[in-house]
């Protein structure tokens, strides 16, 4: 088997919809209109995300022609939203602006930890699902949140390896493989990313893709590191679809252990 | 004729329709909606949507974002 052939033919499938990458790139934090182009063009991305806010006049170019132009798809989230209504209601703002029925739902429960508040997430996606809407709830990194999200049917669940902006990478990794291990919609591990090592981790432990911003947009050369999470992610990916070996407490000789010379 | 336009008193004497202020404040109608007093209007409605005095307007567009 080829490089190539161990890479292709493996796309990542979700909401019905093929995507030739498993690297979903969030835009906020980019310095600039010309870096986000920047970082789709090194990411290889295929669907990247976006937040809805009022019209700034002031604001040279829009996001969503740089995505065009790339050919990338757009997932808009509902960043910023405390409750299941004002996420259910920017949700349908952006499939009026945006024309697409995708959401990254996003209801945070404060400031301080901008983790996700599981009792409005849950509400939100239920409401959002019965509305025709394809959910991708960002939501804490909980096996039985995950599991209730799909219930409410969810078309993914993206579980925080860390709070948002922290760069902390996966702190509970035993729970990112439960929710992998009875998932029956695609992971995507998504907030926490500091750098390409826990790219790799998210999809060595199983998650089928992974959603990063900051630790590309806010990297001191972002194209350079777009570059290096999609290689993480396809490595991540590889190295689980091969099989690691056990993890063993003493050595273990990779050399034959007969046929030793006498010297 | 004056509406509340993303929290802003605006004069917009002479728009007829959200379809014309929202290509006169964006350039576009690609990539925006709106909610007309707390209720958010389809894109298919904007054309014939009439611009009226005292709306509440919020006009929002897709922004950089995680």
């Amino acid at each position: 088997m080829t490089y190539s052939q161990a890479v292709d033919g493996d796309p990542f499938m979700v909401a019905g919809v093929e995507l030739p990458s498993r690297l979903i790139l969030g835009t906020g934090g980019a310095p600039s209109m010309a870096v986000v182009d920047e970082v789709l063009a090194a990411s290889g991305t295929a669907l990247c995300t976006v937040a809805m806010r009022r019209v700034d006049p002031s604001t040279a170019g829009s996001i969503v022609d740089v995505i065009d132009r790339r050919g990338v798809r757009v997932l808009p989230n509902t960043a910023g939203c405390r409750t299941a209504a004002e996420a259910v209601r920017t949700a349908q703002l952006a499939r009026e602006a945006l024309e697409t029925d995708w959401v990254k739902l996003e209801v945070v429960a404060d400031e301080r930890t901008l983790l996700p508040d599981p009792i409005e997430l849950l509400a939100a996606a239920e409401r959002l699902v019965a509305d025709g809407f394809r959910v991708f709830p960002y939501t804490n990194d909980d096996p039985v949140l995950a599991r209730r999200l799909q219930q409410a049917g969810c078309v993914a669940v993206m579980p925080l390896g860390s709070p948002i902006g922290t760069g902390l990478g996966i702190r509970n990794p035993h729970n990112i493989e439960l929710i992998v291990a009875e998932a029956v919609v695609p992971v995507v591990l998504d907030a926490g990313i500091g750098t390409a090592s826990d790219a790799a981790l998210a999809m060595e432990l199983g998650c089928d893709a992974v959603l990063l911003a900051t630790a590309v947009t806010r990297a001191q050369r972002p194209a350079l590191m777009a570059a290096a999470m999609a290689d993480a992610v396809r490595a991540g990916r590889l190295a689980r679809r091969a099989g690691r070996i056990p993890k063993r407490h003493h050595a273990q000789a990779s050399s034959p252990t007969e046929g030793m010379p006498v010297l | 004729m004056t509406i509340s336009l993303n929290g802003t008193d605006v004069d917009v004497s002479g728009v007829r329709t959200l379809a014309e202020l929202i290509e006169q404040r964006t350039g576009t109608t690609r990539g925006s909606a709106v909610v007309v007093d707390d209720v958010v209007v389809p894109r298919a409605e904007w054309a014939a949507f009439p611009i009226t005095d005292g709306q509440r307007i919020e006009l929002i567009t897709a922004v950089q974002g995680g």
